[in-house]
């Protein structure tokens, strides 16, 4: 058990308001749309505005974490952001975050990329700086604008959004009582230096990827903290589509309804570095003191972070009021056709 | 490219609206300013740099249908006048609504943005924008 309390202070998510439906890509490509929303799970996507990219979704969801707490953007000490798609290859994403929230200069910034999981690697990070006494406060982002092929299967999924999480000591609405992390050389998606579009090995990406990772990594932390799936409220898996999830949740003994609340990729798409960020944040609109959650990432290539939660008494008196739920971020939406979409997503200069 | 450092020295107004106020007569200014034109030489030393809120009305705005040249893949956009609380008005992008849903006087509150970027290979310029506050949500 940890030596002091650390965990969640207050986190805020962001979500662009366009949306695609499944119908409109895959009458584009020639494809029967009941057999995609059947088969993944999923009946439309976010998509991001040609002004929004993974430093203005982080800065919003930054923000949006602030204006819930009373704390000073100077006391944060380390931001940390996870994501597949920062606007630039060289020149972090977290100094524009910093100096957007005024956490400039006295501060640890830097960008990380694993895939989906990403951001809960940068929320471990923080868990141990503040533990280590070198920082107050960490804030940790997981964002993407996730890239797929015209035409690929990844199309229906990869979406926008991204969540941010500010951890320390003080006042925390979530305490984490444990995190592990379970991660081997396993080739299943990738995007090589410099490639526009990832490539996946199809259905290799299941059961000795996703599903190895995140139910090894689940029984890890269970195993630690000796519980058992029943004693959860809430699971957060990774999404990736709508059906995946639901699977592992099944494989390792949880039921649909400890998973529903965390399960946004049907209506949103897979926001990859935010996916399982997100679903922890929709769990934080509604969980009650004493809720426990579990968390488990899942980035190819690949690794799981998993994470064992209970919500405070002090979430009684956080104001969540003072940003939108992701519930309302969802609802948020307008309608764009496949060819807004290729403009907006750059599809119009494929490599 | 030559754009850099001018854009770099403006982050702490485009980033976060930081403007001045005049501790003479109290007007506020956006974009900032060195000296309060009302004041002149009593300003002095005695303009403070001021955080803007962020939340004000559309004063006045206009659709976009020929945009420069890197704003082509946005149009039509609309551009409008925002009157801040603070008082100053300043001009920004209207985003995240419908052209046909835009009114003068509606309350808009400030987002962060991408607003242009030296082609594929240059920097990225990051700033203010304005998008309507909506009731059911945003505070």
């Amino acid at each position: 058990m940890p030596m002091e309390e650390i965990g969640i202070v207050s986190y805020g998510a962001y979500i662009p308001m366009n949306r695609i439906k499944v119908e409109e890509i895959a009458s584009t490509w020639g494809r029967n749309p009941e057999n995609i929303k059947k088969g993944l799970r999923i009946s439309e996507k976010s998509v991001p505005s040609p002004d929004e990219d993974v430093a203005t979704i982080s800065v919003t969801a930054a923000r949006h974490a602030l204006s819930r707490v009373d704390i000073n953007p100077a006391d944060i000490g380390a931001i940390f952001i996870g994501s597949e798609s920062h606007p630039y290859a060289v020149k972090p994403t977290s100094t524009i975050v910093g100096e957007a929230i005024g956490a400039t200069p006295e501060l640890m910034a830097a960008d990380y990329e694993f895939a989906c999981k990403a951001g809960t690697a940068a929320i471990q990070n923080c868990i141990a700086l503040v533990r280590a006494g070198m920082i107050k406060y960490g804030l940790a982002i997981g964002a993407d604008t996730a890239q797929s092929a015209p035409g690929d299967a990844l199309e229906y999924t990869a979406s926008a959004g991204g969540a941010a999480f500010i951890i320390g000591k003080d006042n925390i609405i979530a305490r984490i009582n444990h995190t592990c992390s379970f991660a081997t050389d396993t080739p299943d998606f990738w995007r090589r230096e410099a490639r526009k579009y990832p490539r996946h090995g199809g259905r290799f990406t299941g059961m000795p990827a996703y599903f190895k990772h995140i139910t090894e990594a689940a029984k890890m932390l269970m195993t630690k903290m000796g519980t058992k799936p029943e004693d959860y409220d809430y699971a957060v898996f990774h999404q990736p589509n709508g059906k995946f999830p639901l699977t592992v949740a099944k494989m390792l003994g949880f039921r649909e309804e400890q998973v529903q609340q965390g399960l946004l990729t049907p209506l949103i798409g897979n926001t990859y570095s935010g996916s399982s960020p997100l679903g922890l944040c929709s769990v934080l609109d509604v969980a009650k003191p004493g809720d426990r959650i579990i968390m488990v990432s899942y980035g190819s290539g690949a690794g799981s972070d998993a994470f064992d939660i209970t919500v405070t008494d002090s979430m009684k008196n956080f104001q969540r009021e003072k940003a939108p739920t992701v519930k309302q971020l969802i609802e948020r939406k307008r309608y764009i056709n496949y060819a807004v979409y290729a403009k907006y997503r750059d599809l119009l200069y494929w490599e | 490219m030559t754009t850099v450092p001018r854009f770099w020295r403006e982050i702490p107004q485009r980033y976060n609206l930081i403007g001045t106020k005049c501790k003479v007569c109290g007007r506020v200014y956006f974009p900032p300013r060195e000296v309060c034109p009302y004041c002149r030489r009593k300003s002095l030393e005695n303009m403070e740099k001021i955080k803007l809120s962020g939340k004000g009305t559309l004063y006045s705005y206009t659709i976009i249908h020929t945009p420069p040249s890197k704003f082509e893949g946005q149009a039509p956009y609309a551009v409008g006048i925002v009157e801040l609380e603070e008082g100053p008005r300043i001009t920004s992008q209207i985003v995240d609504c419908e052209l046909d849903k835009i009114k003068i006087g509606m309350k808009v509150e400030a987002v962060f943005r991408k607003i242009q970027e030296d082609g594929d290979t240059g920097a990225i310029y990051y700033g203010f924008k304005f998008k309507p506050v909506e009731n059911e949500s945003e505070r």
